[in-house]
This record gives C-alpha cells, structure tokens and sequence, in this order.
C-alpha cells in the first residue's frame, strides 16, 4: 500500500509499505478516507530530533471504514464508518477509568527502555509518532490498524461528512480539553494564543460553553480574519500590539480568567526534548513556551492557565513567581479524545462544529511531501491539510 | 515511603523450593530495609493493577511472563490504597541465579529493566487481556532496509 514516510532529517516521501495485519485480539484494521496533518508532527521532522526512524509512517489525525476486526473487537463490524482517537488508550487502567485517557499506562510502548525516557512514565499511545507512544504506524496511508478498537474508534453519523469528523479525532477534543481544563463557563473572558485548528476550536468550545468574550491571538492574519469571520471571537495581533497590556484594557483591568495555549510549536522553535539535548544547547523558544509565559503574565488573579502545545520540551525561564503571586492554576494534558469524541460528533451533527473550514487544502496522498511544506510554512493561507489516500493524484 | 509503612500484611515470596511461583496476598506492602545501591541495585520495581489481587495472581500463583523469573526475583503483593488495585512489587535476589543469556546479554547494566518490563506486561495482562503490540516498522522487516522502501511511481 501507499504511504507517506519520513525518510530522514525533514524528508518525506511517498513509499510502498506493506499492509498492516491485525497484532492483537483488539485490533481492528481501518481503510483511510481522510487524515490530517497537525502541529504535533512538526517536532518530529525538527533537526536532531532523532525520534522516528526512517521509514515510519506520519500521521495520527483520521477516519476510514473498518475492513478488519479481532476477535475480542465487540462494538465495531466490518464497514463501519469510523473516526479513531489519535491517542491510544486500554479503557480499563485507573487511569481511562477516571477519564484520563492520554495518561493511559497501556496504550504506549510495554519497553521500559523506550518508554521511560522522555519524560520517566509511560503514556498513552499514538499513532506515526515516535516507538516510546507505542510504536504504531500512522494514518497517511491506505489503511491502519487500530488497536483496541473498542476504546478509540467511534461511529460516525451519517449526518457528518467525513471531511467535517476527521477533525473529531484529535484537533476538536484537544480544543475541548483547552475548555474543559480551564474550566470554562458562563461569563468567563478566555484568551487562545493559536488561531490554527486547535486555537480556533479552542474559542468555539469555549464559546459552547458558555464564555462571555473569546479573545484569540496569533501573528498570521489569515488565521484572525478566519477566527474572526467564521467563529465571530475578537483577534489580537501578536506582532503587532502588547498581547498582555492590550488583554487587561479589554477585561477591566482584570486579565483574562482563562488563558489557553494553543500555539504549537510550529514557528521554528526547538525546545529541547531531552536531558543531553537540554545540556548541549541549542534550542530556541518555540511559539508555545512564549505563548505560555505571556499567558501566566496575563491571566488574571485566580485563574487557569491551560497548556496545550504539541511536543513541548524543557521551558526555562518559566515565571513561577508569578503562578505563586498571582494564585494561578496551571494545567495541561494531551488530549483525552474518548472521553469528548461522542459529545464532539453530536454538537457536529448539529452544525454547531462546523470544523471542515479548517481543511484549507485537501490533497491526494501523493501531494503529502508538498503538503507537510505548506503546513510547517504556513504558506498559501495553510491551516491544515487533509489527505485522502484512497484517491489518487490527477 | 508513606506508601509501604501503613500496617498490613506484607507477604515476600521468593519463588524457590516448595513456594516455587507462589504468592500469598495482603493488604498491604511493607518497606524493606534492605539497602540499595547507588545504581538502583536492590529496589523494588512496582507497578499498580486496576484489578484485584485475586485477579493479578491467580490461585495465588505468580502470573506470567514474571513466573520464566522464577529463582531470580522476590515478589511483594499488597492492595493499593484508595480502590486503585493491586500493588505488585518484583526485585532481583542477590542469591539468585544470573539472568538467563540473551536478557542478561541485553539487560546486563540494569537487569531491573527485565523486572520492570515484565511487571509492566503483567499488568497489561490483568486490565486489558493481552499484551500490546507495536506494529512491524522499517527495521524489524527482513530485508526492507528501512529507507529503501520503493517509492511510489
């Protein structure tokens, strides 16, 4: 089958992989409709970031039909039309139980050789990232497997299309958990840093829930007109006002009660991801550490500040002073997709997520290696990307 | 420490002799005072079960893949604190026998790794069934090579 591989320092190519083969009694196989590129890729074609291996398939954002099922899958059958969690997750540690789900300690990798290093416990998987999350193949592919398919697959409804619920896998619950983790609610004034896919869900979920204004910031103005016309939320120019001072006139003085980063790491930066790389120097801020440091300075007294990023490393210089003085709360997770997706893809079916806007390009999977360059430069008005492997280019 | 010096049953089965792969379960786990080495040499590894421990040891027998260790670590089995399980600790004995060859071979800087992963695949077992898989990527497909996959006409 096709696939889109990383084939060393920031290359990608098309390639003939085999097929995957269902490895467990859980697993289902899913032919690929649609798959989304995403901000937490970009680390991982970053220079020195020796993560994946040449050869490995990208992509983590995506839905397709069930061809395949183990024999312990249960609530899935052969032609379903899925949209499947970008974490994996078992459903049945402590931690899935409590809702947790990306804190799952059995959907990564069981070699403690490979799972503790990067950051001293195992988490939940994910697929085409790196053999610590589990060592599953990713979705720019003809077909995936699925492991424990029960947990992170769902039916999609017929009255969402698949270019509107592919973004139920991971871009609309990881903007939810923004929400959720700041505990958003009636009244509240919420500030996003990101007006990519993730930023603008952020607002709109924020939005749903009840907040009283949404502010968002970034540096590109296609992305705030976007945010702007299509969620109807106030933008701030990064580059072009104090993102802080600008905050606390518009909130009486207060600050934001909730702030979210949603920034990503996709402005070039390269935080380090590990001890010898911290040691060797070399790392440059990324978008979502300053976003994160400006977002403790301008939250107000008592708020939550809740981190989002993708692949975060160590982030020095972190005003901690101003968490203790100020009473902040600070939270982050990666996404706990099976605990938002069902209620996601009903608020979809609704039109009350309209989130296909956000696939500013869609393309044959053949285009991938183009397609990763517009998304990492954020050329041509690039939000997100969504490849359809199943067609073919011209 | 807090965690192993509430009062409970502690129960330390080294699997030898006539207790061979046999563990009894408490209600607790008590710290021991053997000491540890600078390298780690001596600690327990410990993992917590979302199960009871009558499901993580059944018949009070050591569960596999821990039981191909048998003669090489001591078990402790307690019930975790707040609902949250079973609290199964392994640590290599320092009478027993050297690891067997290639995991020694592998694992012969910090053998702890071969307790760790096995507890960790005892767990999988008792929540979810199975061991989890990674899927056969570029370097474990004979004669793939890696990055010389055909490219796509």
């Amino acid at each position: 089958m096709r696939a889109l591989c990383w084939v060393g320092g920031d290359g990608l190519a098309v390639r003939e992989v085999p097929e995957p083969r269902l490895r467990n009694t859980q697993d289902a196989i899913v032919r690929v409709s649609r798959s989304a590129t995403c901000g937490a890729d970009l680390p991982l074609l970053s220079p020195g970031d020796a993560g994946l291996g040449v050869g490995d398939v990208l992509g983590h954002e995506f839905l397709g039909e069930v061809v395949e099922v183990g024999p312990e899958v249960r609530r899935h059958r052969v032609g379903d039309r899925v949209v499947v969690c970008s974490v994996v997750s078992c459903g049945r540690c402590w931690y899935c139980r409590r809702g947790l789900y990306s804190c799952c300690d059995n959907g990564g990798s069981t070699e403690p050789m490979v799972a503790e290093p990067p950051w001293g416990e195992p988490a939940g998987g994910c697929y085409g990232h790196p053999r610590s999350a589990g060592g599953f193949a990713g979705s720019h592919a003809e077909y995936v497997r699925v492991p424990y398919a029960d947990v992170g697959a769902f039916p999609v409804p017929d009255a969402v299309s698949d270019d509107r619920a592919v973004f139920a896998s991971d871009a609309a619950p990881t903007g939810w958990l923004g929400a959720d983790l700041g505990g958003v609610g009636p009244g509240d004034v919420v500030a996003v840093w990101g007006a990519g896919a993730v930023g603008q869900l952020t607002a709109l979920a924020a939005l749903l829930r009840g907040a009283e204004r949404v502010i968002v910031v970034d540096r590109h103005d296609e992305r705030l007109r976007m945010a702007e016309r299509d969620i109807g939320v106030e933008t701030l120019h990064y580059g072009r006002t104090d993102i802080p001072a600008e905050l606390r006139e518009r909130t009486g003085g207060r600050g934001p009660d909730v702030c979210v980063e949603a920034a990503g790491a996709g402005d070039g930066g390269t935080e380090a991801r590990g001890f010898g790389q911290r040691l060797l120097g070399g790392a440059r801020p990324t978008g979502s550490s300053l976003a994160v440091r400006e977002a403790v300075h301008a939250c107000r007294k008592g708020g939550t500040v809740a981190v989002l990023g993708a692949g975060p490393g160590f982030v020095d210089a972190f005003p901690l002073g101003a968490v203790l003085h100020k009473g902040l709360t600070v939270r982050g997770a990666r996404q706990h997709g099976q605990r938002y997706i069902p209620m996601l893809l009903k608020l979809m079916a609704r039109d009350e997520i309209r989130a296909e806007r956000l696939a500013t390009h869609r393309l044959p999977l053949e285009e991938g290696p183009r397609g990763y360059a517009l998304f990492r430069e954020r050329a041509d008005g690039c939000v997100r990307v969504v490849f359809s492997p199943q067609e073919r280019a011209g | 420490m807090g965690r192993n010096t509430r009062t409970g049953i502690m129960i330390v089965v080294a699997a030898s002799g006539v207790a061979a792969g046999r563990a009894l379960v408490g209600a607790g786990r008590r710290h021991s005072r053997r000491s540890v080495t600078a390298t780690g040499a001596g600690r327990w590894q410990v993992v917590t079960v979302n199960r009871p421990p009558a499901e993580v040891l059944p018949g009070g027998l050591w569960p596999e893949p821990l039981r191909r260790l048998d003669g090489a670590v001591e078990v402790q089995v307690g019930t975790a604190p707040g609902a949250r399980g079973t609290e199964l600790a392994a640590r290599l004995r320092a009478d027993g026998p050297p690891l067997p060859g290639l995991a020694a071979h592998l694992l012969g800087d910090d053998p702890a790794l071969l307790v760790r992963r096995a507890l960790r695949q005892v767990k999988q077992l008792a929540e979810t069934g199975e061991v989890l898989r990674a899927d056969v990527g570029p370097p474990d497909r004979p004669g793939d090579g890696g990055g010389f996959l055909p490219e796509v006409p």
